[in-house]
């Protein structure tokens, strides 16, 4: 495959970006937003095309003899080369998950630039302040991750990771006039870069230890005759293969060197996807406009944490405690968030929560996937959830937005009973919540199935966990459709007109991503996404007692949501009643933003940067201000002799003349 | 009682001696320049008694002094001309009171 499709990817956005962040300025509202998404446009259709090209052509390129498929570097360029061994390549990198990828950021992308063109203008059709500078950063944003994305070395994926990071905080902090939403962006900011910090510490481990960054080299190394289907020689996978056994053998507290390495990296996944503990900014991301929560909250940036540990997948299987990590720290965050989402308010905060849920979830299924199960099932079932998360929730968060945007506040306090002013967002929204809930045939289910299946291959206990979830899920999902669209009747304050469906530019992304969220479901994922690239028949694997049971889990629920919430009465409030504590601490997060205000306030504030500040102040500034201070007196003393008086100086003169015949003169004689 | 050289030389020591210290005490300018004007003298006077007692048969010290009598005339016009121009713009003819320029 040549390179110019790959090329223009990444280079269309990156231009858009330019143009609309310089120019953007010069031109009318209504021109950017149309030179973006046509950009985008163009962009989806390149990226339709590559994907396409890469699962169907049947080339050689892509496909080996036996049907698997391979990863196929299309190109990799030097960018830095500080050594002969330490090169940083920038390259393009086409396999099953990252061809995946390319259609789903282009596909959720497309849909928010379309999508903003109607949602960033208030009813009267005037145009948000700053409306070409959202458009730059979208095309910022999608730039980035596309770049992510197709990283042939980790190192470039590290380059393009930084760089969503910061697209993501220019994008929260886009009504950068309240306070709020410029806290919410720095607290995104800070608490991502902090796990970057490991994920960096990670890589300069592993690649100290392997010797590359690249991924198709890493990737090689624990499975034998894996080197053929990554067309890498047999003899490099040995060399790799004996330095990785080495750094496998030498510990470090009581755990190998590359478990270390893949725990760090996994941390800078934690921290972009949002994992327990280090979940606090993805909720409080909410502050930004809705369309970019659906874009980078919700469907793209969130899951490169999964992305992360399914690139790596094979460095994992060969350290199996680091995926217990993966898998327990997915479980807890998946279990945590859907308590938490249970008891929000805000919409767009049970909507997050949820897309955390659903994260852990993608990790879980990662955690447990093991080759020797249905061929690694759960790695495809992560992906394939990946995807159909990322269509239903993109839907739900643009849902939301067409709601937040008719009625002006977050809080469904303000909504109760729009179904019928607002039918097409009812009824988007509806799907988006059983293909969330898992009920078939949407999206969900199949995917949500998957990875419940590879649970249950894994322990009993994790699959009981993981169903308990889903049920939350179900649960918490009815809930907020209720009280958004039922409860009671939509009573319009005063001096409002009623609220309606948005315009044609809104709807239409709702639409075609409801469509996208009803057939989802059906594609056969294993032809296409498997971690060692074979394809199998996924109906195979289709295990219907663990699909009825999870079906009747999320009807349950469902039918629960709908007792509670349907119409307006006393139950949830008895519920609430009845166990206040819990409700009490699953409404305030489990208090773990007090924690880390706690902590960071008072222990790391007091106790280490109290005490550094006044090093820097007294030690290091005193020493400084000492050398100055000397300085200044010296100057001050030598000063007077510069005095401009010349009667001064020939005082000065004078004597200094006298002086020196007196002392020839004693010379002399 | 023959005069020798020493004879003018003390005078003129004294004269220098007188310039000298006029020169650091006055605060008037053109007392200053007067100091000056004593202390150049007082070398021209050396130079032509030298000139006269050691090498009588030689003219160079007389000529020395004549063209130093010049030129200190013509610096002294032009000393008085900055005088008289420091006085028209500030009223003062002290020395320690003009230091504008200095910062």
């Amino acid at each position: 495959m040549d390179s110019t499709l790959p090329l223009l990817i990444l280079t269309i956005p990156l231009f858009m970006f330019l143009f609309l962040g310089l120019l953007g300025g010069k031109m009318s509202h209504k021109l950017a937003g149309t030179l973006g998404t046509l950009g985008m446009g163009t962009v989806l259709v390149l990226a339709y095309t590559t994907a396409f090209t890469y699962f169907f052509s049947g080339s050689s390129e892509f496909v080996n003899a036996a049907g698997e498929r391979l990863q196929a570097v299309i190109f990799n360029q030097t960018w830095l080369a500080f050594t002969d061994k330490l090169v940083i390549k920038l390259g393009f990198l086409l396999d099953p998950i990252s061809a995946m990828m390319l259609v789903v950021i282009t596909t959720i992308s497309f849909m928010v630039h379309l999508y903003s063109l109607g949602y960033m203008r208030d009813h009267h059709g005037v145009y948000e302040r700053g409306f070409q500078r959202f458009y730059a950063f979208l095309s910022l944003f999608s730039f980035s991750m596309l770049g992510l994305v197709v990283a042939t070395n980790i190192f470039q994926m590290y380059i393009f990771w930084e760089l969503v990071g910061a697209s993501s905080y220019l994008l929260i902090g886009f009504y950068y006039t309240k306070p709020s939403a410029v806290s919410a962006s720095k607290k995104a900011f800070i608490v991502t870069r902090f796990a970057d910090l490991g994920f960096l510490i990670g890589i300069l481990i592993l690649s100290y230890y392997t010797g590359t960054f690249d991924f198709t080299a890493l990737t090689s190394i624990p499975v034998d005759g894996m080197a053929d289907v990554y067309q890498v020689s047999e003899q490099t996978a040995l060399n790799v293969k004996g330095i990785f056994d080495s750094a496998a053998a030498s510990t470090f507290m009581g755990a190998s060197v590359m478990t270390w390495a893949l725990v760090l990296i996994f941390m800078g996944g934690m921290g972009k996807s949002a994992m327990m503990p280090l979940h606090i900014w993805l909720p409080d991301a909410m502050e930004g406009p809705t369309p970019v929560s659906a874009l980078i909250h919700a469907a793209t940036m969130v899951v490169a944490g999964v992305y992360l540990v399914a690139r790596l997948f094979p460095l994992y299987l060969m350290e199996e405690s680091a995926l217990e990590i993966v898998t327990v720290v997915g479980a807890i965050t998946a279990f945590y968030a859907a308590m938490v989402a249970c008891t929000q308010i805000d919409i767009k905060r049970v909507l997050a929560f949820s897309t955390i849920s659903q994260i852990a979830f993608m990790m879980v299924s990662l955690g447990v996937a093991r080759p020797d199960f249905h061929e690694g099932l759960g790695y495809m079932a992560s992906m394939f959830h990946l995807f159909t998360h990322a269509m239903f929730k993109a839907l739900l968060f643009l849902g939301a937005g067409a709601l937040i945007h008719a009625i002006g506040s977050n809080d469904y306090t303000a909504m109760h009973g729009l179904r019928k002013h607002m039918p097409i967002t009812h009824w988007t929204f509806l799907i988006g919540c059983l293909a969330i809930a898992g009920i078939i045939p949407f999206s969900g289910f199949f995917s949500k199935d998957e990875i419940l299946s590879s649970c249950l291959g894994y322990s009993w206990v994790a699959y009981l966990w993981m169903s308990m979830v889903a049920g939350l899920t179900a649960f918490y999902m009815f809930r907020l459709y209720y009280l958004i669209f039922w409860w009671k009747e939509h009573k319009t304050p005063e001096g409002h007109h009623a609220p309606h469906d948005q315009p044609w530019t809104m709807s239409l992304p709702l639409i075609i991503l409801a469509a996208i969220s009803c057939v989802a479901g059906f594609i056969p994922f294993g032809k296409f996404v498997t971690w060692k690239g074979e394809s199998y028949d996924f109906m195979a694997h289709f295990d219907w007692s663990v699909a009825s049971v999870s079906l009747a889990v999320a009807i349950i629920a469902i039918a629960l949501a709908t007792v509670m919430y349907r119409k307006e009465n006393s139950l949830p409030e008895k519920f609430k009643n009845a166990l206040p504590n819990l409700w009490r601490w699953c409404h305030h997060r489990f208090y773990w933003d007090e924690l880390y205000q706690f902590i960071t306030h008072k222990i790391i504030f007091n106790c280490v940067s109290r005490p550094i500040a006044w090093f820097d102040r007294h030690i290091i500034d005193g020493t400084m201000d000492s050398f100055a201070t000397m300085t200044n007196k010296a100057s001050e003393f030598i000063r007077p002799l510069q005095s401009g008086q010349i009667q001064y100086y020939v005082w000065i003169y004078l004597i200094g003349a006298l002086l020196l015949g007196g002392v020839t003169l004693i010379c002399l004689l | 009682m023959e005069i020798t050289a020493i004879y003018y030389l003390i005078p003129s020591l004294i004269m220098f001696c007188c310039g000298v210290y006029g020169f650091i005490t006055r605060r008037n300018m053109i007392a200053m320049l007067v100091s000056l004007e004593l202390m150049l003298n007082a070398v021209d006077v050396n130079f032509v008694v030298f000139n006269r007692f050691l090498f009588p048969e030689q003219m160079e010290g007389m000529f020395f002094t004549l063209f130093a009598i010049a030129i200190a005339a013509a610096e002294t016009a032009v000393a008085i001309a900055i005088i008289i121009n420091i006085f028209r713009s500030t009223r003062n003819v002290d020395v320690r009171g003009l230091n504008e320029m200095k910062f």
